[in-house]
């Protein structure tokens, strides 16, 4: 695998959202607004590009690896919630606000299925470039599938789009020029879960599409 | 009454999965069948009460005192992390049918966010003892209270016409936010 395809990877053909469905707590959570989603987002690039480097470290050299591999599950959980622990505190300090609006699910990376998963499937028997590659993908992977959810969210539940702080766009006029009320279901969690479900039904039904195309294909090209 | 009050909001209308979306994953996954739902539901309470005093304890009579509050990340996720493989061995050597029946779940839950999450909240809320204790049973049991009535209607679905594009989570998730909309409706309540 090339580096390229190896960063790629993590946004359409393995998305942890939308293919994987890991993750998906912060991602019904917090995709109220665009700028959450960002926010989330750089936090979990953060941790999930250094977890996977130093898991890689620790695991690259077959000496270490030997002391680690029976204990690693408590070696990992230690590096990755003392990146969580520095994340916190520089969110504190910086952008106490975003801070407080995503609350509790900044702690909770730790438990993020994404960051285990790709410690152990990948990181853990790859070397350190690689591992930060695939951890930068996987995690700008994610950012742009709960960025596509909280877009929808946000357009439909409160017609802004909250890029960063006082950058955003409002789609009043849109609503207005139409006629009609934006849904404030979409922020609540009945749209999450709506939200979610249908996203995942359109990916399925697309990839359903290319599937019955090439069988198609298949059964043509057999009859040539 | 205040306690009451505390118990049914964290029950009904602050719900652990509907509301405040702590432990989707296994949701998803552990979901689709009522006896499975049972046994991991049945094991989130224990684990969640248990977790709740233990971390409690050591960040009121341990971490505050030493100030170092901001390690409470890693402190609680090793606390758990522990504890459940503790409640393991223990239920292992003692009661082996208990085991048989909540042993497949126990690992799950340490990576279940509804764990470290109700912890979390228990600080961030300042609770007493007593409302912790409340705080965390009521949430435990809403969990397995949501996710038995989850699995019942996702057995039932079973049977039914899917299209083809919402069959699996898509559909699960149509049917969670149904039950969303239900749920939200208690709030009218108090």
């Amino acid at each position: 695998m090339t580096a390229k395809e190896n960063f790629f990877k993590g946004f359409i053909k393995e998305n942890p959202l939308f293919v994987q469905v890991l993750g998906t707590c912060p991602a019904l959570a917090i995709t109220k607004s665009l700028e959450n989603a960002i926010g989330m987002g750089m936090a979990l690039l953060f941790v999930l590009v250094f977890s996977n480097l130093l898991v890689s470290l620790v695991t690259v050299n077959p000496k270490i690896r030997e002391l680690v591999m029976p204990v690693r599950i408590p070696v990992f959980i230690v590096l990755i919630a003392s990146l969580v622990v520095i994340v916190e505190m520089v969110m504190k300090a910086f952008v106490p606000v975003l801070f407080e609006t995503l609350g509790v699910f900044i702690p909770l990376i730790v438990v993020n299925c994404i960051i285990f998963g790709r410690a152990e499937a990948f990181a853990s028997d790859h070397k350190p470039l690689e591992s930060v590659i695939d951890g930068a993908g996987m995690a700008l992977g994610f950012t742009l599938a709960i960025a596509i959810m909280s877009l929808v969210r946000e357009i439909l539940g409160a017609g802004t789009i909250t890029v960063w702080g006082e950058a955003a766009l409002d789609l009043h006029f849109l609503y207005d020029f139409l006629g009609i009320q934006p849904i404030d279901m979409f922020l609540k969690p009945v749209g999450a879960f709506f939200t979610f479900g249908f996203i995942l039904a359109v990916i399925a039904a697309i990839e359903n599409a290319k599937k019955a195309k090439l069988a198609a294909a298949a059964v043509k090209g057999g009859t040539k | 009454m205040e306690l009451i009050a505390l118990a049914f909001t964290a029950f009904f209308i602050e719900n652990v999965l509907l509301t405040q979306f702590l432990g989707i994953c296994s949701f998803i996954g552990v979901g689709k069948k009522r006896s499975s739902s049972l046994g991991m539901g049945l094991a989130v309470i224990v684990v969640i009460v248990l977790a709740a005093i233990v971390t409690w304890t050591i960040y009121n009579f341990v971490m505050i005192p030493l100030q170092i509050e901001y390690m409470r990340t890693i402190v609680f996720i090793l606390v758990i992390a522990a504890l459940v493989q503790m409640m393991e061995t223990l239920i292992k050597k003692f009661s082996p049918s208990l085991y048989k029946a909540l042993g497949i779940y126990l690992p799950l839950i340490t990576t279940n966010c509804a764990v470290l999450g109700v912890a979390l909240t228990n600080i961030d809320q300042s609770y007493s003892f007593v409302e912790m204790l409340v705080y965390s049973a009521a949430i435990g049991f809403g969990y397995l209270f949501v996710m038995y009535i989850y699995a019942i209607i996702r057995e039932k679905l079973e049977y039914n016409p899917i299209p083809k594009a919402f069959q699996g989570v898509p559909i699960a998730m149509v049917v969670a936010a149904i039950l969303a909309m239900i749920f939200a409706r208690f709030g009218g309540i108090i």
